[in-house]
């Protein structure tokens, strides 16, 4: 019994000595988990429910972080083919008998349900950086070609479901591996270029009802029933939050309820309209800090499989706010992204935690320089 | 060891830093971007959406329509909307909602199910919205909370429109009831239309006519305070009622039937065989739908549930009936059509039949049989022996094919939600049920409506009213015209389009006929003293079959005195040369269909008979005032 006791005791204090946890990333995440919370509290028109049914799911995602954070580089390394593998699996599941409001995306394993487009959000920047890992750096045209096979097969399935943001996440996370292992300046030229040329011509092939929906996307104001209401109720909200807000719980936009959505893809908006741009130039800070805490990280890192995968989660984390925030501000298309750590729902919260958790196992098996 | 290109880490490391430094300036540019914008909004336009904002006071609050009435083919009210008072509170305006929860209670008494559903709703709603704590609250309880106002600040009394039954039990299941909308209710139902709307449909008429019974909202355009208050009205529009239904059935004929039920379990179906309108639809036991429409207790639920004679069951639609030799007539028109009989034609019946080549007998109802009897003696006297000869001559694939003509085996296609198809037996059927070849002896049994045929009143209903009508099948309806509002015109619905004849021979039908009209006129008919001084001339036929069909759920409750071991069930149709109302009743338990359940018919056409009177008389139908405009 003392020999058992003695053992714990004995790890605990070798985690206080040596954390896993990176100190100024678990810091700022957790900063940003208590402004994510009282903003909620604020949308939710002070539902304490709501609330702490938040809480609850980012207590699972920060206990998911700390599990994953255990896990050496290396194993996840081995591990990559096949999670990727069973992702893919479980997606093409779900597309045959997935259910869900309107679209495929939830799986129903009884016990819980799940989207196994989430599980891509993290097996596909391992899968890139395990198969770059293996080939010269930086890649040549077969490499990539390799990895845009990869990338497309679940972007595809994800597309079809339809979960445009998902989709797009997954293709950056992909894509910013093979940036980061190096891809020539003028390959990457190219291809932009030929993207660009290529775009008139899949317009022309493009059905008639795929091609509005390409112009709603782009301009959502050209309805004004429908998204276009939400943008201009959003704008309204941001734009009259000024330069200091309305205070805590005092936007008058979404709790007289002209904000749609204000707990989810929306809750951007009511920050903006209670905090004004002073908080929110202090959030993009703390978004800044994240990202480039979690970039050197990747950087220190102590083979080229953890740098890739450290550095392509880091920068998705930056679409999400990118994209949600140019959508908030009527800059760019309503794509269904959700603001991170801070939008209400589980299960993004989850994944990115546990990306957090694969950054933290990173740091923690660093190349040996500080000692 | 695989072979692995050459790697030099130390290079992959360095441009990898490079990599991350161009990515995070790209990074800290985009995001400046992202804050130019909201500088551009927040500071820049601040004023523009400052006054926007600021005038974003004005609020749309639904109106529910009231819903359409319900009436029976004469006027008589089914189901009306009555004003009642309810409790609402306010969440926001009370400080200790526990405590005051406990003293309302104390105060006029506010049940446990009620508090319960008030915390649910309350989580739904925004806390300034107002919440129904108690429904249907009584002149007393009103009084009572006047006098304690003061000390419930955010509670008042609120009218209301509900829907009340004033028929009761005995439209329960044809009429149905509306019910809290619930989550099943609100992926059928049009979001838009049912903002404001608290009550849905969720059976019978009620449910299947709900897009003419709820009408269309309205709306008001409010104006609200920084806290939401309201502060005056801007605009409205007033929500258009529903329509309200004549329905084809007549309170009279249903109500005769009900009460000569006596509350024995069974169902019965009346139809117009000129029109398919159905003039009665009865299913015994029912049920108060008036219990449904503010949330029913758990504790009358459970006894609903409870009852050994399934009340919620709807038997009329739903119960599945042996037919037995009801099927006769039907059989016997097949077999002139087919060829296969005359009207003269005679068989000996001795008592028992054998398929030939096989020793298992197939009795009749009479011990030592009936003699020879033609075509009219085999309905009046139900001679089993005529009809198994006849089955076997016809073969199951003729036999099936003509039945589906009169509507077996396949719902009628009626106006309400949950018809069962029954089972009309085919080689198909039971290859695809039972995965086994079909035996003759199936056959034969078939030939007196036994075996695996099963049938719903409604189904058979139907089949009699297509038989009335010389073959016409027309699709049974309960919708007679629809009214905007009290005072306009009824509009009349479109008739159904009549099918095309079963007989091809008009004689056909006489010779069945003349054999049903001497199942109850004749000496030897099965039901000799039902038309026993009814003004018009009655053609009928009786079944009884044995409950021997123990998966058949309706039966698996019963277990009753042996002598009531059958099921017993009656078709009829009068005046026979021109019906104008065809019926059947069944009874789950019985001695005979003639005796027992023949005089519940006889009770259903005297009520008709009132109708009829009155019709001479009465100002002109629906139908033909809608035809005037």
């Amino acid at each position: 019994m003392d020999g058992v006791f003695a053992q714990l005791r004995h790890r605990f204090s070798g985690m206080l000595r040596r954390p896993r946890f990176d100190l100024p990333l678990a810091g700022a995440l957790f900063l940003l988990i208590v402004i994510g919370l009282m903003t909620q509290y604020s949308a939710s028109d002070l539902d304490r429910d709501k609330a702490i049914a938040q809480g609850v799911r980012l207590l699972l995602g920060v206990l998911l972080m700390a599990l994953v954070s255990r896990v050496p580089p290396s194993n996840l390394r081995n591990w990559s083919p096949w999670l990727y593998l069973g992702s893919v699996i479980l997606l093409v599941l779900v597309a045959i008998l997935g259910e869900g409001r309107g679209s495929h995306r939830w799986l129903d394993l009884h016990f819980v349900r799940f989207q196994p487009s989430e599980l891509l959000k993290l097996t596909m920047p391992m899968m890139v950086a395990w198969y770059l890992n293996q080939r010269p750096l930086p890649p040549g045209w077969a490499s990539l070609g390799v990895v845009c096979v990869l990338i497309a097969i679940p972007a595809g399935l994800i597309a079809e479901q339809p979960d445009l943001g998902t989709a797009l996440l997954i293709v950056a996370s992909g894509l910013f591996a093979v940036f980061l292992s190096g891809l020539a300046w003028w390959r990457i030229g190219l291809i932009i270029g030929s993207v660009v040329a290529a775009a008139p011509v899949a317009w022309h092939f493009l059905h008639e009802y795929q091609r509005n929906r390409v112009r709603m996307l782009l301009d959502p104001e050209s309805d004004p029933l429908g998204l276009g209401w939400h943008i201009i109720q959003s704008k309204i909200a941001v734009g009259s939050g000024g330069l200091w807000g309305k205070g805590w719980h005092q936007g008058t936009q979404s709790r007289l309820e002209f904000l749609p959505e204000h707990t989810t893809d929306f809750i951007f908006s009511v920050f903006a309209e209670e905090w004004g741009l002073i908080g929110v130039l202090l959030l993009l800070a703390l978004y800044v800090f994240i990202i480039g805490r979690g970039l050197w990280i990747a950087a220190s890192a102590r083979d080229t499989y953890s740098r890739l995968l450290a550095g392509s989660i880091t920068m998705v984390f930056f679409v999400y706010v990118m994209v949600n925030g140019g959508m908030i501000t009527g800059m760019l298309p309503v794509v269904g992204v959700p603001l991170p750590l801070i939008s209400y729902g589980g299960t993004s919260a989850v994944s990115l935690l546990a990306g957090f958790g694969v950054l933290m196992s990173i740091h923690a098996h660093r190349k040996r320089v500080a000692g | 060891m695989k072979f692995r290109p050459i790697k030099d880490g130390r290079q992959e490391a360095a441009l990898f830093a490079r990599r991350a430094v161009v990515g995070f300036l790209v990074i800290l540019i985009l995001l400046g971007v992202l804050g130019v914008r909201f500088w551009y909004l927040q500071v820049s336009q601040h004023d523009e959406f400052q006054a926007r904002s600021d005038a974003n006071r004005i609020l749309t609050r639904p109106l529910a329509p009231a819903r359409g009435l319900i009436y029976d083919r004469n006027g008589v009210l089914l189901a009306e909307n009555v004003a009642a008072f309810r409790l609402e509170v306010i969440p926001e305006q009370v400080a200790d909602m526990d405590a005051l929860l406990h003293d309302l209670q104390d105060t006029i008494g506010v049940s446990d199910d009620d508090i319960a559903r008030f915390k649910a709703l309350v989580k739904s709603k925004r806390s300034y919205q107002s919440v129904p704590l108690r429904l249907k609250l009584s002149e007393e309880d009103i009084a009572q909370f006047s006098v304690n106002r003061w000390r419930f600040p955010g509670v008042d009394v609120v009218p209301y429109l509900t829907r009340f039954y004033p028929k009761g039990a005995g439209f329960g299941h044809l009429v149905g009831y509306v019910g809290r909308i619930d989550a099943a209710d609100v992926e059928r139902l049009d979001a838009s239309l049912y903002a404001g709307t608290t009550h849905a449909g969720k059976t019978g008429i009620e449910r299947s006519y709900e897009a003419l019974l709820h009408g269309q909202p309205g709306y008001e355009l409010v104006e609200v305070n920084a806290d939401r208050r309201p502060l005056r009205v801007i605009d409205r529009v007033a929500p258009t009622p529903g329509k309200n239904l004549y329905l084809t059935v007549d309170a009279r004929i249903q109500e005769a039937g009900e009460a000569a039920f006596e509350g024995r379990a069974g169902a019965s179906v009346a139809i117009d065989p000129r029109n398919g309108e159905v003039l009665a639809m009865i299913s015994v036991p029912s049920f108060d739908p008036n219990l449904f429409v503010n949330g029913i207790s758990q504790a009358d639920y459970r006894a609903l549930l409870d009852n050994p004679d399934k009340p919620l069951l709807d038997r009329a639609l739903r119960g599945s009936y042996v037919p037995g030799s009801t099927v006769k007539p039907f059989l016997a028109a097949a077999g002139l059509e087919l060829g296969l009989r005359t009207p003269a034609d005679t068989i000996l019946s001795t008592g028992e039949f054998f398929i030939p080549g096989q020793t298992r007998g197939y009795r009749d109802v009479r011990a030592g049989g009936h003699g020879r009897v033609d075509l009219v003696q085999s309905l009046a006297q139900s001679v089993n022996t005529y009809y198994y000869s006849l089955a076997l001559d016809m073969g199951i694939d003729k036999l099936s094919d003509s039945m589906a003509k009169f509507g077996f085996g396949q719902p009628t296609g009626i106006d309400l939600v949950g018809e069962s198809a029954g089972v009309l037996p085919s080689r198909d059927w039971k290859r695809e049920r039972m995965n086994q070849a079909w035996y003759p002896g199936e056959t034969v049994i078939a030939g007196i409506g036994q075996g695996f045929w099963v049938v719903t009143p409604m189904q058979l209903a139907h089949g009699v009213a297509t038989l009335a009508a010389a073959g016409v099948s027309r699709q049974p309806h309960l919708l007679r015209a629809t009214q905007d509002g009290i005072g306009d015109a009824p509009v009349a619905m479109a008739t159904p389009a009549a099918g095309p004849s079963f007989f091809r021979n008009p004689a056909n039908f006489d010779a069945v006929r003349e054999g049903m009209i001497a199942v109850v006129n004749g000496p030897t008919g099965t039901a000799r003293t039902m038309g026993d001084g009814f003004p018009f001339l009655i053609a009928g036929k009786s079944g009884t079959a044995e409950r021997f069909s123990r998966t058949n759920e309706v039966w698996q409750h019963i277990s009753q005195v042996a002598i009531e071991r059958h099921q017993v069930l009656f078709e009829a149709f009068t005046p026979a040369d021109s019906p104008r109302i065809a019926a059947i009743v069944a009874l789950e338990a019985g001695r005979g269909g003639g005796r027992d359940a023949a005089p519940i018919v006889r009770k259903m056409m005297d009520a008709w008979l009132l109708d009829q009177a009155q019709a001479q008389v009465q100002a002109p139908e629906p139908g033909k005032q809608a035809g005037n405009r």
